[in-house]
């Protein structure tokens, strides 16, 4: 990247790091650590909203609508989740492949399943194999942002319908009580009430998605963790312009100080976040931080 | 080929009996639950053994955490906060490559009058090195969990303790430990539920799968790829899994209910089940 750099085996020391740590497979590493981010911001509003409609729908009084969302939350359970990482992101291609082969190809015969093959007519593959390489990338990204949303959905359902249970009783029917319609109960009451004791859930649901980014490796993407393993393998002399031992336990330990950075961070603004939602709820945070005020 | 005939090849697949080779053809219904099966096996063993190292070390940590000597707190939580602050897929990776840096011939510890010579092979091995790891990261939860349990003891249960002159060991024993757990158990069931899912990590992760002895998610994934086929393998590890839940539920559900033997009936709490994810 610098000039300087041009003749590696002049290089001592600092300049040395400096110049390695900025070739362009390292640029490459840390943009990869933008597309942990870019997974962690897409698919947070994405599990939340899927998990606002996933409770929205636990509580219906639409019978079919309440069976789906508690099969939606309880679909998760008792099974490891790496499993849907590696079932999801599949299960989609393969749906989608046959949906389009069903749409563009209608006069093709041959069976999909062809014994342990899936084969569908070469204008339905998703992207056409003609595509360049960085759609194959972003294809395999958008599935794995829709595995994670899939599963850490059902579990922000879970904790959204328990938060929505936990508003006391008395506030809903004071609404009622003041004429309010059950829509506008839900809208001015119930929603603005529920986050504080969705809050601590949703804390959790969080760190543990900070903590699942990792899982992008086993779906395939050039992550992280693939770099890591990728640039830290040992490199000889004739390999590479900069050769040394293996050195993948320190890129390993970088990793680590990361996901620690993130979690220390998270952690500190969750607490200022649980503050100013206390503000005048009926809760023990909230009269304390009243008292507080007089 | 009959499926007495498959289980008889692959029943034991996982820990070195039976066929040699994977399944090349056929990959039927048998041949998938048979061979993902079998990869339970080292699911099972490592849940089961990284969970009873992992109970005492967790006992220790949550006696550090509580103990007024910051010499000893303050490693207990740098330990927790290291172990719960991180993926657990890092943390195999990170292992992994320390241990395969451990010089292969093994270390020489000079004692003065001998020289013993630490075998360090082994520990890249995934039963021993994946082990060390669960061990740590489960002590690290668990820890957690029962340093909660701890500061939530009723502080009546040990004023009475004191005033019938129950104090030191005895009091710990008697008093502070059976009601740690206690209060700990319904959080320590999910903490083992999680515990043995999150064993399907260890192969993807660095460690080696030694002449394709892995467990469930493994083979799983090995009859995904070669079939194209996500809708058979993955929904059966699922209902393993499943069942696996359903044991560990009953089993600790068990322990529970002995556990709380002496508190008036209409009080108890039932277990509940609220897994979490992962680590």
């Amino acid at each position: 990247m610098f000039s300087s750099c041009a003749d590696p085996k002049a290089l001592e020391g600092l300049s040395w790091f400096l110049c390695y740590l900025t070739t362009g497979k390292h640029l490459l590493f840390l943009g990869s650590f933008g597309t942990v981010l870019l997974l962690l911001a897409v698919t947070a509003p994405v599990a939340l909203a899927l998990g606002f409609g996933g409770a929205l729908a636990a509580r219906s009084a639409l019978a079919p609508l309440r069976w789906l969302g508690r099969v939606y939350t309880a679909m998760v359970r008792g099974v490891p989740d790496i499993v849907f990482f590696l079932f999801v992101p599949i299960a989609l291609d393969q749906g989608l492949e046959y949906l389009r082969h069903r749409v563009k190809c209608p006069d093709w015969t041959e069976p999909i399943r062809k014994g342990s093959d899936f084969v569908v007519c070469p204008a339905a593959k998703l992207p056409l194999s003609s595509a360049p390489e960085w759609e194959h990338q972003v294809y395999a990204f958008v599935l794995a942002v829709i595995a994670f949303a899939i599963v850490f959905g059902a579990f922000a359902a879970n904790v959204i319908h328990g938060a929505m249970n936990a508003v006391p009783k008395a506030q809903l029917e004071t609404a009622d009580a003041y004429g309010m319609t059950p829509r506008q109960t839900f809208r001015r009451i119930l929603v603005p009430q529920m986050w504080v004791y969705a809050l601590p859930g949703l804390t959790n649901l969080w760190m543990i998605l900070i903590k699942a980014t990792p899982l992008l490796f086993v779906l395939g993407i050039e992550d992280i963790v693939y770099w890591a393993r990728e640039l830290g393998g040992s490199k000889t002399t004739g390999a590479s312009a900069y050769p040394h031992g293996d050195w993948r336990v320190y890129y390993f330990f970088v990793l680590l100080c990361f996901y620690l950075g993130m979690t220390r961070l998270s952690e500190m603004v969750f607490a200022r976040l649980y503050r100013r939602l206390s503000h005048g709820q009926a809760t023990l945070a909230g009269e304390q931080m009243r008292k507080a005020d007089k | 080929m009959s499926c007495a005939q498959t289980f008889a090849d692959y029943g034991l697949r996982s820990i070195g009996y039976g066929a040699r080779l994977l399944p090349k053809e056929g990959y039927d219904l048998c041949q998938q639950a048979v061979l993902i099966g079998s990869g339970m096996i080292w699911n099972l063993y490592f849940g089961i053994v990284a969970l009873f190292f992992g109970f005492f070390l967790a006992n220790a940590v949550a006696l550090a955490r509580a103990s007024g000597n910051p010499w000893l707190r303050k490693p207990a939580e740098w330990f927790v906060f290291i172990f719960r602050g991180s993926p657990l897929f890092i943390q195999f990776f990170m292992f992994y490559e320390t241990f395969v840096l451990l010089p292969r011939v093994g270390i020489d510890i000079p004692l003065g009058f001998a020289t013993i010579t630490v075998e360090t092979g082994w520990l890249t091995k995934a039963w021993a090195g994946a082990m060390v790891v669960l061990c740590l990261n489960t002590a690290a939860y668990t820890g957690e969990i029962f340093y909660g349990a701890l500061r939530a003891i009723p502080k009546g249960d040990l004023e009475a303790a004191d005033a019938y002159g129950i104090t030191g060991w005895n009091r710990f024993r008697r008093i502070v430990w059976p009601t740690m757990m206690r209060l700990a158990w319904p959080a320590y069931t999910n903490e083992a539920i999680f515990m043995f899912h999150a064993t399907t990590l260890v192969f993807f992760s660095g460690f080696p799968a030694f002449q394709q002895k892995g467990d469930a998610l493994y083979y799983a994934s090995y009859f995904a790829a070669k079939t194209f086929n996500p809708f058979v393998a993955y929904p059966i590890v699922a209902a393993y899994f499943v069942v696996l839940t359903v044991l560990v539920i009953s089993l600790f559900g068990m322990i529970f209910r002995h556990l709380n033997r002496h508190v008036p009936q209409n009080t108890r709490s039932r277990l509940k089940y609220r897994p979490q994810i992962i680590r």
